[in-house]
């Protein structure tokens, strides 16, 4: 069964724009969090070998930080928010004018502060993503995870590993000028999920 | 140190590797790094695990070295074509994490512990003995297995490298 081969330039157009809409919205609240401009890159619609998805982060044991979140809904998928290890620091000074107590590594109250500000930046990546598709898509209680890309990332890979050997993911890069603070949010919906998006988007296959 | 040979086992992968190479596989998450060893003939094998049981498979063909159920016999078959014995085989696992606790696990949040679960009861179907494992936790972990001294080295963010 190959879902992926059949899909259309324009599809994978249409997917890039669900991208550049979710993440637009991400990156407005995040400016708006920081109180800094904050710049996006275009988004990247690309059907990736497992192998070569954490490379997107700096490869498999890059050590990340990552919020996951579940979608649920019409639309199921995974979510991660991804940023490098310094910019975690970064975002809480900046922030909240919290300093670092550790370190190395995160305090439990560091790690909360950043599993809620991933969780306010998915919230308005999907609720921009559900209004535009008029999908019913919640997020699930985030969870985060300071380790290896490869391994947090694998972890969204599950529900492709039964079909095949790659991944469709919806990336979108994000930087705040200057401080090069880096951001990345993978989307990968559910390969059940394709249609529904396309369908709820107008755009009919076959 | 000696530059080492090294292979390098992809995710949903397998290999095999003889005359002193070092295999090698990167980020295990859920997935199961699973080593086989025959110390007589220093042949070693490895597989880089992603789920625990074909039967869910929807590819066509399927990626042998994916799943539990199907990865384990194929190794064999590489060892087994490369000069190792069955009987004297010893197997090593490393991975099958839960990386992320979430609440309201459903089955497929379970991957890790069902990734283990199944190459144990695979490997008992061969009579295959398990010498040592590090499994579960919620953290990644990158192996090396050294086909010369059958050792195998697990570095992980948190707790650095240790050898089983």
């Amino acid at each position: 069964m190959n879902l992926f081969s059949r899909f259309e330039a324009f599809e994978l157009d249409v997917l890039k724009e669900v991208g550049n809409i979710g993440a637009g919205n991400a990156a407005t609240a995040l400016s708006r969090l920081l109180d800094k401009p904050v710049d996006m890159a275009v988004p990247k619609v690309s059907l990736l070998p497992f192998e070569e998805v954490a490379d997107r982060v700096g490869g498999s044991e890059q050590i990340v930080i990552a919020v996951y979140l579940r979608v649920e809904g019409e639309a199921p998928g995974n979510m991660f928010f991804i940023i490098e290890e310094e910019s975690g620091k970064r975002i809480l000074r900046q922030l909240l004018s919290m300093y670092t107590e550790e370190p190395n590594g995160y305090s439990e109250m560091e790690l909360s502060a950043l599993c809620e500000i991933g969780n306010i930046l998915a919230g308005s990546y999907l609720s921009s993503l559900a209004d535009f598709t008029h999908l019913a898509m919640a997020p699930s209680v985030p969870a985060i995870a300071v380790d290896m890309a490869g391994a947090i990332l694998s972890y969204g890979l599950m529900q492709y590993g039964e079909m095949g050997d790659s991944a469709l993911l919806i990336e979108t890069t994000f930087l705040e000028d200057h401080q090069s603070l880096e951001g990345h949010f993978f989307l990968i919906p559910d390969p059940e999920s394709f249609d529904k998006i396309f369908r709820s988007l107008g755009v009919v296959g076959e | 140190m000696i530059q080492q040979n090294l292979v390098k086992v992809g995710m949903a992968d397998l290999n095999i590797a003889t005359e002193g190479a070092v295999l090698k596989t990167t980020g295990l998450g859920s997935c199961v790094g699973l080593t086989l060893y025959d110390p007589h003939r220093k042949i070693a094998g490895m597989a880089h695990v992603m789920l625990p049981s074909s039967d869910i498979a929807r590819e066509t063909p399927i990626n042998l070295a994916k799943y539990a159920d199907t990865a384990i016999p194929e190794l064999l078959d590489r060892m087994i074509a490369a000069g190792a014995y069955l009987e004297r085989l010893k197997a090593k696992m490393a991975g099958g994490a839960q990386m992320f606790a979430m609440s309201g696990q459903s089955d497929s949040l379970r991957i890790g512990p069902r990734n283990v679960e199944s190459c144990t009861a695979m490997l008992s179907r061969f009579k295959i003995p398990i010498v040592s494992q590090d499994t579960g936790g919620s953290f990644g972990r990158t192996i090396e297995f050294d086909s010369v001294s059958g050792m195998l080295s697990i570095r992980s963010v948190q707790f650095g490298t240790k050898e089983i």
